[in-house]
């Protein structure tokens, strides 16, 4: 929504102006705010309001603005951004503006854009010629960079809330173990289908836990049907995951039969070197080495993945990207048009991702730890959904009510 | 004793086109101008008032309608701003004016379209103020910032009644006859909420300029072609002296648009 802020003066309260421009606005399609209001005592005395005027397009915006200056709404000047050259490569000017992960606008020569893409903790650089303005991070700053300083000429736009539906993200705002979790998961797998079949992105951050809890099978199917669009992990899941699919067991612990095997320890180093040795995951899956598992289906049903490393890391895995910053760069690039995320079972991994999304990301956390899941989920700005419980009993339970869905379980990924 | 400004129709005639009510092609008959006008003042000056005459310039034809001269409040008086170009030359004429009559003379921003007592009627303790075809809602506004009282906007929705006076007219017991279709819901609501006795004038006798009328006391001096209404105010006590005015009808106007108050009120808060 682009928006203009208006004010009124006179006797608009006793003429009804006030009503009217307001009625005006909606009728239009338009939204309102009334940032200030002063009521006159006297019956003589002129009141004054305050109004920030919201519009879907420009245009409409334009027109109804137009038209509430015919009862008397006056335009409030607009204050162009403050812009400040970068001293340095990587350097932002003093007193930067630091972006939140909500849809931001700016005013450049009078007229709003907004800024792409929306991802917290950044700065705003600004191209004047093009009109454009661009999130960055520090590694992306050049010298000379025109950089967005203080705070004026800058709005945020907080999440419409939909007044239609009352999904499971509206009323989810605190965490507890003691919730309707088979409600909230039902309509979580309706959430998940509609996403799927209309033009969202799910993007499922996962860690190890999703493999030493047994729920490998639940993520696969979640993989066939189409309900994971990309995967965010690190080392340990792949390798876990692989383990499993060459050894059946996870850190040594056999997940048929829940007891430790043999030399199990050696498994997950094992597991990694074979995949060293075919050059990867997706090599490994066309030698047929790898015939099962997430990391298999991500390869066979083409979703993407990223896998960032750490400082725990054994091998890594080929696929593995060892820089941080490295890692930071390839997830970006993935997450444009993510419109759910699914972080299931890593607090560090999780958190990393939640600082890349836009506040427009519908998120869901789900681990065993609820300390992990208020982390999570106290971020203010999301919409989120925050489950404690058993990552297996969750990824069952999704897909046995996803199974339950008409035409939920089609096994023909879209191409998006 | 009230005092009225009139203009002789010396150059009155449809000389151009300015609202719904005007065609060049049809015209006004000269005689019957002039005879109409007499009538008005005739019977103006045998009621309770005196009557006061600015000379008529050429091509000036709508000079007659000095009810859009402006608004005088006590001493005070504020010039209109017109819309049209075609009237804006009658301002300076009417400023000056008044200015020898002892007023003292304050005007508006010049960007502040306002049309004088055409769209600014007192009714009780607030100035109604009609706007969009000819004043502009930021003129109410200054107007209620120099007069100190408080001004009810009401948004005119037909272009057939583009003043005020064409469809409001209060009457000195706190009633007021009016035209509720020629203000939008909003206008409506707002003078209801004001004014408590209200008097409905029908589609018919609106379209006479019924609500066009002269007060003075218990006479009321407005068109003929209104029976009903007629009626209904002699029921409330009111002595009504009908007029032909068709001539002036052919320009959008009547009986009060040929006439100013010299005050309106003698003061705003009363």
């Amino acid at each position: 929504m682009f928006s203009e802020t208006i004010e009124l003066r006179g006797h608009i309260i006793d003429s009804l102006i006030l009503p009217k421009v307001l009625d005006e606005i909606l009728r239009a399609g338009g939204n309102f705010k009334i940032r200030e209001i002063k009521i006159g005592e006297r019956r003589a005395d002129q009141s004054y309001a305050r109004i920030e005027v919201s519009g879907p397009t420009h245009e409409t915006l334009d027109e109804l603005v137009l038209r509430l200056r015919q009862h008397g709404a006056e335009v409030t000047e607009k204050v162009d951004v403050q812009l400040a050259p970068a001293p340095a490569d990587g350097v932002f000017p003093t007193d930067f503006y630091v972006t939140t992960n909500q849809q931001t606008f700016i005013t450049l020569d009078g007229k709003e854009i907004e800024v792409h893409p929306a991802i917290m903790d950044s700065g705003i650089a600004v191209d004047r010629e093009a009109g454009r303005a661009t999130a960055v991070k520090f590694y992306e700053v050049r010298k000379g960079m025109k950089i967005v300083t203080g705070h004026q000429g800058i709005r945020v736009a907080p999440i419409q809330r939909s007044t239609a539906r009352t999904d499971v993200f509206e009323f989810m705002s605190n965490v507890s173990v003691e919730q309707p979790k088979s409600a909230i998961i039902r309509e979580m797998a309706r959430e998940f289908k509609r996403t799927r079949d209309g033009k969202g992105k799910i993007l499922v951050v996962a860690g190890p836990a999703v493999v030493h809890t047994g729920a490998v099978e639940h993520l696969e199917r979640l993989i066939q049907w189409g309900y994971v669009d990309l995967l965010f992990a690190g080392n340990a899941l792949a390798v876990h995951d692989i383990e499993n699919a060459l050894f059946g067991t996870s850190l040594g612990v056999n997940l048929g039969h829940a007891n430790l095997a043999d030399q199990g320890h050696e498994n997950h180093m094992r597991a990694i070197n074979a995949i060293r040795e075919a050059g990867g995951i997706a090599r490994a899956v066309e030698t047929g080495l790898l015939q099962r598992g997430i990391m298999c289906s991500c390869v066979r049903h083409g979703v993407e993945f990223v896998l960032a490393g750490s400082i725990r890391d054994d091998g890594p895995l080929p696929d593995v990207i060892t820089d941080a910053i490295e890692s930071q760069k390839a997830m970006r690039e993935k997450i444009s048009g993510v419109s759910i995320a699914l972080m299931m079972g890593t607090m560090l991994h999780s958190m990393a991702v939640e600082k890349l999304l836009p506040a427009t990301v519908k998120t869901i956390c789900v681990d065993i730890n609820a300390d992990v899941v208020n982390k999570l989920t106290d971020r203010g700005t999301f919409q989120t959904v925050g489950l404690v419980t058993d990552i297996e009993a969750f990824l069952r339970e999704l897909t046995d009510c996803l199974s339950n869905l008409n035409g939920a379980t089609t096994s023909e990924r879209r191409q998006k | 004793m009230r005092e009225l400004l009139l203009c002789p129709p010396d150059h009155y005639g449809i000389e151009y086109e300015i609202n719904p009510w005007m065609s060049r092609a049809r015209g006004a008959d000269a005689a019957l101008v002039q005879k109409q006008w007499k009538d008005l003042h005739v019977t103006l000056s045998k009621l309770d008032c005196k009557i006061e005459l600015i000379t008529p310039q050429p091509k000036l034809p709508d000079m007659v309608f000095t009810a859009n001269a402006g608004l005088a409040v006590g001493k005070k008086f504020i010039p209109s701003n017109f819309r049209h170009k075609e009237r804006a030359a009658e301002a300076p004429h009417f400023a000056r004016w008044m200015e020898e009559q002892g007023y003292q003379v304050a005007w508006l921003p010049n960007d502040y379209y306002f049309e004088g007592e055409g769209d600014a009627l007192f009714a009780g303790d607030a100035l109604f103020c009609g706007y969009k075809f000819r004043s502009d809602i930021n003129s109410h506004r200054a107007v209620a910032e120099m007069l100190g009282c408080l001004v009810i906007s009401v948004e005119l929705v037909d272009p057939r009644f583009y003043h005020l006076d064409t469809c409001f007219c209060p009457l000195p017991d706190g009633a007021a006859v009016w035209f509720p279709a020629a203000f939008d819901e909003y206008g409506q609501r707002a003078i209801r909420e004001q004014v408590k006795d209200l008097v409905d004038v029908v589609p018919g006798e609106a379209m006479h300029f019924s609500c066009n009328a002269v007060v003075l006391d218990r006479d009321i001096v407005l068109p003929d072609g209104a029976p009903k209404l007629v009626t209904t105010l002699r029921d409330r006590g009111y002595r009504c002296h009908e007029l032909p005015m068709t001539e002036f009808l052919k320009a959008g106007g009547a009986c009060k648009c040929l006439t100013m108050f010299m005050p309106q009120r003698d003061s705003a808060m009363e």
